[in-house]
C-alpha cells in the first residue's frame, strides 16, 4: 500500500513530531486531541498486518510511548477487559483510547481513522479486480490464490487449536473439536448455537469450582483463627 | 429487509466471534454464505485473499466490504456499525466495572472452551478451498501451490500480501 514507506518515514521522525506536538500545546489548538487520535490509530491502522491482533503492540507504542494517554498498566488492564468481550479487538481499543481521551467524539474519531483506510483501498481493489471478472486472466488469478488462501486458513485452525491445547490440554481439546465438527459439518447445527452452549458449560463448571474452592479456604482461616 | 439482514448476520458474527476478527471470519462465512446465499465460497475467498493482502482490522475489512457488495454505501456503514458499536459500547460501559471482570476464571474458561469450535470452522473452510482448487486448477497446481505457501509464510516469513501478488501473478499467466 500507498501509506506503508510514508508512515515508516513518520515514525523515523517521531522526534520532529513530538516538537510540533510541543508547539501545538503552546498554541492552545482545541482540535489537538482529535488530531492526535486520528493520526495515531490511522497509522496502527495503515501498518498493522494480519488482522486486529497484530496491531495490538502497535496501538500501545502510540498511546502509551508517544501520546502518553494513559500508563503501560492501565493498557495492559485494558487489553485484559477487551479479550473479555466478543468482537474485533482493534476496534474496542480505539473506542476504549478515544472515549478516555475525548469522549464519545474521540471514540468515533478513533475508530473511524482506524478502519476506514483499509476498507477505502478494499473496495477500490476489488472494484477493479471485479470490472475484469470475465477475463481468462483475472479467472486465472483468482485460482492461484485459491490454494494460498487455504493454506492461510489451515495455518489459523492450527494456531487456534494450538491455543485450546495449551489452554484446556490435549485430549479436551481432541474430543471438543470431535464434537464440533459433528455437530456443524455432519448434523449442520448453527456454530453460534454450539459456541453459547460451550459458554454456558464453561461458567457453570467455572461456577461450580470457585465454590467448591471457597469452603476449604474458609475452613482453613477459621483452622486459623482457633490456633492463634 | 437486506438492511436488517446485513446488520443481524454481522451482528451476530461478532457477537460470537470470541478472539478477536480473525476468530469472526468463519462466522461471517456461515452468515454471508451458508445462511443467506448472498455469495459463493469462492467469492467469499475472493475478499478473504484480498482483505488479507491489506493491513489494518480483518473484520470491519470483511464488513465494509461486503456490506458495500450487497447494498452500496449505507450496506457498508450497517455492517460496520454491527462490526464495532455492540463491543465498542459493551467496553466503555464496563470499564467501570473493571475489578470485577479483570481476573475472573469464568471469562478465562470461557474464551478457552470456544477454541475448538473456531479451529474446526476454520480447518472446515481451508478444506473447502483446496476442494475448490482441487475441482478447477488440479492436483497439481493445488499442491504446487500450497506447498510454496507454507515454505514462503512459515519458513521463509514471506509477507502474506507478497505472497498473494505473486499467487496471483502466477494464476494469471498459468491458469488462465
Amino acid at each position: 500500500m500507498e501509506a506503508g514507506p510514508h508512515s515508516l518515514s513518520y515514525r523515523q521522525n517521531g522526534v520532529h513530531v513530538n516538537q510540533r506536538g510541543i508547539l501545538l500545546i503552546k498554541g492552545e489548538n482545541q482540535l489537538k486531541p482529535y488530531v492526535e487520535l486520528a493520526i495515531g490509530f490511522a497509522r496502527t491502522g495503515v501498518t498493522g498486518y494480519g488482522g486486529g491482533p497484530s496491531t495490538i503492540p502497535l496501538i500501545e507504542f502510540e498511546a502509551v510511548q508517544k501520546y502518553k494517554w494513559m500508563t503501560e498498566e492501565e493498557f495492559g488492564e485494558i487489553l485484559a477487559l477487551a479479550n473479555t468481550l466478543p468482537g474485533p479487538i482493534a476496534t474496542k481499543m480505539a473506542a476504549y483510547i478515544g472515549y478516555k481521551v475525548k469522549g464519545s467524539l474521540g471514540a468515533t474519531v478513533a475508530i473511524l481513522a482506524h478502519i476506514l483506510p483499509s476498507i477505502v483501498a478494499m473496495i477500490g481493489l476489488l472494484g477493479v479486480l471485479y470490472s475484469f471478472r470475465k477475463s481468462p486472466i483475472v479467472s486465472g488469478m483468482v485460482q492461484g490464490v485459491t490454494p494460498v488462501i487455504g493454506f492461510m486458513l489451515l495455518e489459523m485452525a492450527y494456531r487456534f487449536f494450538q491455543n485450546g491445547r495449551k489452554g484446556l490440554g490435549l485430549s479436551k481439546m481432541v474430543i471438543l473439536s470431535a464434537v464440533s465438527l459433528v455437530f456443524i459439518q455432519f448434523l449442520g447445527v448453527h456454530p453460534g448455537i454450539l459456541i453459547a452452549v460451550f459458554l454456558i458449560a464453561a461458567y457453570l463448571i467455572a461456577d461450580r469450582k470457585e465454590k467448591a474452592a471457597s469452603p476449604e479456604t474458609n475452613v482453613l482461616l477459621q483452622r486459623k483463627e482457633k490456633s492463634s | 429487509m437486506i438492511y436488517w439482514h446485513i446488520f443481524w448476520s454481522f451482528f451476530i458474527a461478532n457477537l460470537l466471534g470470541y478472539g478477536g476478527g480473525p476468530a469472526t471470519i468463519p462466522l461471517i462465512q456461515n452468515e454471508v454464505v451458508n445462511h443467506y446465499h448472498w455469495m459463493t465460497v469462492s467469492k467469499f475467498g475472493d475478499i478473504l485473499a484480498i482483505a488479507n493482502a491489506l493491513p489494518g482490522p480483518i473484520a470491519t475489512k470483511m464488513g465494509g466490504f461486503i456490506g458495500y457488495q450487497l447494498a452500496g454505501i449505507p450496506g457498508a456503514i450497517i455492517a460496520l456499525a454491527a462490526t464495532i458499536l455492540p463491543s465498542a459500547l459493551a467496553v466503555i460501559l464496563l470499564f467501570k466495572f473493571v475489578n470485577l471482570f479483570k481476573d475472573s476464571s469464568k471469562i478465562k474458561l470461557m474464551t478457552k472452551s470456544v477454541q475448538p469450535i473456531i479451529a474446526i470452522l476454520l480447518a472446515v473452510m481451508a478444506y473447502q478451498f483446496f476442494l475448490t482448487a482441487f475441482e478447477k486448477s488440479g492436483v497439481f497446481h493445488l499442491l504446487l501451490l500450497a506447498c510454496i505457501s507454507y515454505f514462503a509464510l512459515i519458513r521463509l516469513k514471506i509477507h502474506p500480501s507478497l505472497v498473494i501478488v505473486c499467487a496471483l501473478f502466477y494464476g494469471g499467466i498459468f491458469l488462465s
